[in-house]
């Protein structure tokens, strides 16, 4: 027993993953936290995605479970978990019930080198992006699968349309990862595809890779942004679920739990992608400047800013709480709302405790990351129509290829210039 | 450097999955039950990479193959009517020469790992000197440093037989270019 304490102990004096100080029981919490994380993430976008379009089509959303909905996502879960799990008659039974498996484990298997911080990661691997790209890769498997095993047309068009779309875009997709991965190699640190050496390439070098270069960091985003909705079959991507066309595309003869993991495995592959975006451009755990704004006042202020955000979400509760309406109808529904501004109010005070305060702010500066990404696909899906698919095809082949290909080119050339231009002044200053 | 964990078991365990993959891809009548045994056979492999410590050729495996090939493969097997093909007898006239030649193969791996010449193991245990830590850099230089690139020429030849192939695709399936 002591000495398993001392195993579990040695860790917290490391500065690596479990995964890098190879500590079991460590890497298991690891592994715990982020899976738990992820679901209560999932959750959330839930409800925020039906809220946050609805607002947007000038509707009010879920209002009835709960406050506000705040229910509404809980209430879904139970439904579909109580639901009739039906295969049809004429589905082929084994690939059909293996489908959304393959999904979902190829959603959450990602999240081993997601880097939430410099040690926060469950482990950090030499080919961390490769990694994450070829695994996040295997979902399509999943999908054409779940459409062929159907037997029905509908899924079998929705699987074709996503076969094509995924692999299309994989490439651009590719072409934008490597031209961010070239950036790593500047400086005197060497290239590098680990997920946490590449946050600190951009750390030692001082820059965002998405500010690198301008404009071609810039465009190398802007391609992965638009690949990345692609590939995870967003709007105004949707094409293999298009719900005007194809009922529900691949997922149409899937019902109950098989249902809700297509939707567990999308949503956690949307964060896996906007990680990988995070990571390679927007600096990953990094807090704005750094490098600039340094200092223990400046380390403080920053530091105190999860604190302070889930207060003022607290604050919005509770002024939502006032003005709930005054009927004896409405009772519980504003105690319900005071009680969940109270326990946010009680995680922003956690918040600002000093041990908690030091090593949870590069995780929230990662999740506040992420989700602007996970808003951006809300809006994206509130504001552009869905695409044809030979306009799909005309831009993953004819666009985004060619400009991937050029900035590829040209980032090595720039890249190759600022190395022997240093070369040359260090010769002239010797 | 940790030590290995339980190497023995996740070696007997991806090669089982291997055979098996590999068993099921011929007899399996179904062409999309083939497909997926394929991909299973393709994973364990890149586990297999991943112990011998290369995992950049695992990660390069598991994209070229299983996320990307194989879906074409995919692609192109769920176009076919399974039906028909259920019904019909699978046929193979080349068994005995098959069996033959897999018994040649097999004794060639078993002379090789059993042979020691004049007491020079085939097989040297350290032979191994690539790191997991940067096998990526390593490939790397052997493939481009302008003094250790070795296999530079190699691997242009290879990525101008691809553009070869491209080609040919298109020009097979173009009427007019």
């Amino acid at each position: 027993m002591h000495e398993f304490i001392q195993y579990i102990l040695s860790y917290l004096d490391s500065d690596r993953t479990p995964g890098g100080a190879g500590n079991i029981f460590w890497a298991t919490v690891y592994i715990l936290l982020v899976f738990v994380g992820l679901s209560v993430a999932v959750i959330c976008m839930n409800w925020l995605e039906r809220k946050i379009l609805a607002h947007m089509q000038v509707r009010l959303g879920p209002m009835r479970v709960g406050p506000h909905g705040l229910l509404q996502p809980i209430a879904d879960a139970i439904k579909l978990l109580l639901k009739e799990d039906i295969i049809p008659a004429e589905a082929d039974a084994i690939v059909f019930w293996i489908a959304p498996f393959i999904v979902v484990l190829a959603a959450f298997t990602v999240f081993v080198v997601v880097p939430f911080g410099p040690t926060h990661a469950i482990t950090d691997m030499n080919i961390g992006i490769l990694f994450m790209l070829g695994v996040s890769s295997l979902s399509v498997l999943g999908i054409v699968t779940a459409g062929w095993a159907s037997n029905s047309h509908y899924p079998l068009i929705g699987a074709l349309r996503s076969s094509a779309q995924m692999v299309s875009y994989e490439v651009a997709m590719g072409l934008a990862v490597v031209s961010a991965i070239m950036m790593t190699s500047l400086g005197s640190e060497g290239g590098t595809l680990s997920m946490i050496g590449i946050v600190q390439a951009q750390q030692a070098q001082g820059v965002w890779f998405i500010f690198k270069f301008f404009p071609l960091g810039l465009i190398a985003f802007g391609i992965f942004a638009i690949a990345m909705v692609a590939e995870t079959n967003r709007a105004p991507f949707d094409l293999p679920e298009a719900e005007s066309e194809l009922t529900a595309g691949f997922h149409t003869e899937y019902s109950g739990f098989r249902w809700s993991l297509f939707f567990l495995a999308e949503y956690s592959a949307m964060i896996a992608v906007s990680s990988i975006a995070v990571t390679l451009w927007l600096g990953g755990w990094l807090r704005p400047f750094p490098n600039t704004l340094t200092g223990p006042t400046w380390e403080l202020v920053f530091s105190l800013i999860p604190g302070i955000t889930f207060l003022f979400l607290a604050g919005m509760c509770f002024y939502s709480t006032a003005r709930m309406p005054k009927h004896p109808l409405f009772r519980i529904q504003t105690i319900g709302l005071a009680g969940f501004g109270v326990a946010l109010a009680a995680i922003g005070l956690i918040l600002f405790i000093q041990g908690v305060r030091v090593r949870i702010v590069d995780i929230f500066w990662f999740s506040a990351k992420v989700a602007g990404f996970m808003y951006l696909y809300i809006w994206y899906r509130g504001t552009f129509p869905r695409y044809r698919f030979d306009q799909l095809m005309k831009v993953g082949w004819k666009i985004l290829l060619p400009t991937g290909l050029t900035l590829l080119i040209l980032t090595a050339v720039v890249g190759m210039r600022t190395e022997l231009w240093a070369q040359v002044q260090e010769v002239l200053h010797r | 450097m940790n030590p290995p964990v339980a190497t023995p078991f996740f070696f007997y365990m991806l090669a089982a999955v291997m055979i098996i993959g590999g068993i099921l891809v011929i007899t399996r009548k179904n062409a999309v039950h083939s497909a997926l045994a394929l991909i299973t056979t393709l994973l364990a492999q890149a586990g297999l990479y991943l112990m011998l410590y290369a995992p950049f050729v695992a990660g390069v495996q598991i994209i070229l193959y299983a996320g990307g090939i194989m879906v074409l493969f995919l692609f192109v097997i769920m176009l076919i009517s399974i039906e028909r093909n259920l019904k019909e007898r699978q046929f193979n006239k080349q068994w005995l020469i098959g069996i033959v030649a897999a018994a040649a193969l097999g004794g060639l791996f078993i002379t090789v790992y059993t042979t020691t010449t004049k007491g020079r193991v085939l097989f040297p245990e350290a032979g191994l000197s690539y790191g997991e830590s940067d096998n990526t850099q390593r490939i790397a230089s052997l493939l481009f440093d302008l003094h250790s690139g070795t296999y530079m020429f190699a691997f242009e030849i290879a990525s101008l037989l691809l553009l070869v192939a491209i080609i040919g695709a298109v020009v097979m399936a173009k009427k007019r270019i």
